[in-house]
């Protein structure tokens, strides 16, 4: 099976998805050859392992103090960036962001946007939402819009069509804009460069994601390469920043670390061509730059994260990629499998917080706990744990209260009465040899299918003796033989 | 209860009975190793900017407006867009009419609802002053204001900036620091690296996805 599979006739589940990813040959490889690049570009920009390691607690350090007192940093933001003249609006949900962010480009009668890549836009399903009411919302990173073309979602959070190969990309653009096909990637690019530069020039409103707030300035800081982010938040009337709650830092100088963190982490670049400070929209003297600055401030389960000290950590994340650059199980099923916007180990700690451990049961145990994601981790989120953490959460009883939305989803009672027996036959001595002989004596009568252990291993037959026994024995025998035991 | 409220108050309620972590900010992992003898600092700043598809030329202050005329010439460009209400517009606008030199001079001196157009399509080039740079990350500051927009460091395929080689700083924190950034920042601040690239496919490096194919550098030795 070499076709691509678009992930709208995706099997609906984690394991169906997982199944036909790795049965996909082009799919594992043009992942498999990106993220041994990435991991190796990675590499290189760290050089000095006793400098990352600093830089990594330090960004872990800035975080977290952020998050100790993020209440008073979210108002103090608030209160700056409309000292500065920009709109903050605050959203519990994706509906009411998107209601929020759909009520300012009608109040412009704007039936036209483009977007810098955002990943909170994509949580929001801006896409669908605004085009249900007649506004078409353009996709302007490179990827982004290959990605949105195809009728696709993003497979990386930092490279969104990394999953597509230049052959693909090309019979794309010949079929959709319907130019010559051509498998030159630079020619490739300028054709996207030519189609987008119209819309960027006719758009009504531009929207952009955000990679920090600076509290203390009431600044808005956008990192990017292709300059589609300050086109879109430069040339349209109004700019509407969309973040999650868990981005902003209390300083100016925090970002100085945070940055080199994100750029190198993600794309092993010292820094990325442009780094895009908005404070403010355009003053009445100046000759361009937008006339309204909005900032929508989402929650969407962030909060529900925030209140366990523990699994307050993933808010931490300053979506680099490389944990799923580096995940073993990420580099073999890619992006789509995970069916959610977030992929990969950041994924499986901060989807459940967003949509409900129920919706995505199989998230934290799709990972072989290797540890190389809390590794790589810039701000030194320790995902394994958080992975166990949710595993725990996902089989608690629903007697229990479930800490995370929809927790207990993996609950079965099954489960729960067979490790009470296994416990009940290990604490209680006369118990365990009853077993232990019936198992010895009966092995034979063991079933050939124990549910997901015998997909891949022949089911396990008990000895016809236990260990004790034959040990038991063999000292028997040493003292007939006159030996000391 | 307002969304405001709400979130708010979720997030005060985690917080209880916690206090503020301190501020333990160390800078010296964000300085010390990206410190540079002055004499390295130009070349630190030139390697890393070439590696990224720039072009950098390190001149006499005096010798600029030539210097541009020439880029021009060579790339046979019809235009150049300029900040007439800059020290350094001034000197390019009397240099081109002394030099009776034969591109076009485009002032951007109007709101650029006017000549969006124009601009989008019709503009080649353009000249912009610089803040500064960065020598760690081989950066450029852009502090755009009403004399010297936004928008001329992105949409004309070729951009030329000058710098000041004394205004080259070690990292971007002493940068910060220096300018006093905290203390006031302009609508839109910039650090520039390069001209426009992505590696979206198949991550091969393309550049001028969006913003300029071309960044040339000039680096002005104050002598
Ligand atoms: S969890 Fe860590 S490694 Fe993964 S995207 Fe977030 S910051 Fe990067």
């Amino acid at each position: 099976m070499n076709q691509r599979i678009p992930v709208t006739e995706l099997t609906s589940s984690f394991r169906g998805r997982a199944t036909e990813a790795l049965a996909d040959g082009q799919l594992r490889n043009n992942f498999r050859v990106a993220m041994d690049s990435l991991m190796q570009k990675r590499a290189d920009a760290f050089p000095d392992e006793q400098e990352r390691e600093g830089l990594r607690e330090l960004g872990n350090h800035i975080k977290a103090r952020a998050l100790s007192r993020l209440p008073d940093l979210l108002e103090q933001l608030e209160a700056k960036l409309t000292e500065n003249g920009v709109h903050v609006h605050w959203a519990e949900t994706t509906e009411e962001a998107n209601r929020i962010v759909h009520a300012i480009i009608e109040s412009k009668q704007g039936s036209q946007v483009v977007k810098g890549k955002s990943m909170v836009s994509e949580e929001m399903e801006m896409n669908d939402y605004l085009a249900d009411r007649d506004i078409e919302c353009l996709e302007s990173d490179m990827g982004e819009y290959i990605v949105q073309l195809d009728g696709e979602k993003p497979s990386h959070i930092i490279m969104p069509a990394i999953h597509k190969n230049r052959r693909q990309v090309s019979q794309l653009f010949h079929s959709k804009l319907g130019v010559e096909a051509t498998e030159d990637v630079n020619e490739l690019i300028q054709i996207g460069r030519r189609t987008l530069r119209k819309k960027f020039l006719e758009a009504d409103v531009g929207v952009s994601g955000v990679n920090f707030a600076i509290a203390e300035t009431g600044t808005l800081l956008l990192v990017e390469n292709e300059g589609n982010g300050r086109m879109s938040t430069t040339v349209p009337p109004v700019h509407v920043a969309v973040t999650g709650i868990e981005k902003v830092v209390g300083n100016l100088r925090d970002v100085v670390p945070l940055l080199s963190l994100l750029t190198r982490s993600a794309l092993g670049q010292p820094i990325t061509t442009y780094v895009n400070m908005i404070s403010g929209p355009r003053k009445a003297d100046e000759l361009d730059g937008p006339e309204e600055v909005h900032l929508v401030l989402l929650d969407n389960g962030r909060s529900g994260a925030f209140a366990d000290a523990q699994l307050r950590q993933t808010l931490n994340c300053i979506r680099c990629g490389a944990c799923m650059n580096h995940c073993p199980v990420y580099t073999r099923v890619g992006g789509h499998t995970y069916g959610e916007v977030y992929p990969g180990p950041i994924g499986k700690i901060v989807t459940p917080h967003m949509v409900g451990l129920d919706h995505v049961p199989d998230h934290p145990s799709a990972s072989s706990l290797c540890g190389a994601c809390g590794e790589v981790c810039p701000v030194k989120i320790p995902i394994p744990e958080l992975l166990q953490r949710l595993r725990q959460e996902n089989v608690k009883s629903p007697d229990e209260p479930a800490v995370v939305q929809g927790g207990g989803a993996k609950y079965s009672w099954k489960e729960r009465a067979l490790w009470r027996m296994w416990m009940a036959l290990n604490t209680r001595p006369t118990l365990y040899k009853c077993f232990l002989w019936a198992a010895t004596r009966l092995g034979k009568l063991t079933p050939k299918n124990l549910g997901p252990w015998t997909e891949n291993h022949t089911a396990p037959v008990p000895a016809p003796r236990s260990l004790h026994d034959l040990a038991k024995a063999h000292l028997n025998a040493g003292q007939n033989r006159g030996e000391q035991p | 209860m307002s969304a405001r409220d709400n979130i708010l108050s979720k997030l005060r309620a985690g917080l209880e009975g916690t206090t503020p972590r301190p501020d333990q900010f160390d800078e010296e992992l964000v300085t010390q190793p990206w410190q540079y003898a002055p004499e390295d600092r130009i070349e630190r700043l030139r390697s890393l900017m070439e590696a990224v598809h720039t072009e950098v030329h390190t001149l006499a202050a005096a010798n600029w407006p030539a210097k541009v005329q020439e880029l021009l010439e060579n790339r046979r460009l019809a235009n150049l867009l300029y900040a007439p209400g800059t020290g350094h517009g001034q000197q390019l606008a009397e240099f081109w009419a002394e030099a009776d030199a034969e591109q076009n001079l485009l002032a951007y001196d109007r709101p650029i609802e006017e000549w969006k157009e124009e601009l989008f399509w019709q503009v080649d080039a353009s000249i912009t002053g610089t803040a500064g740079a960065i020598a760690a990350t081989g950066s450029l500051v852009l502090w755009p204001d009403r004399h010297e927009p936004r928008l001329m460091s992105l949409l004309p395929p070729l951009h030329i900036a000058l710098l000041k080689a004394s205004e080259i700083e070690d990292n971007l924190y002493t940068m910060m620091e220096k300018q006093n950034w905290s203390a006031g920042l302009p609508t839109n601040l910039l650090l520039v690296s390069g001209p426009s690239k992505t590696a979206d496919i198949e991550q091969v490096l393309a550049y001028g996805a969006h913003g300029p194919k071309e960044l040339v550098v000039l680096i002005l030795e104050d002598a």
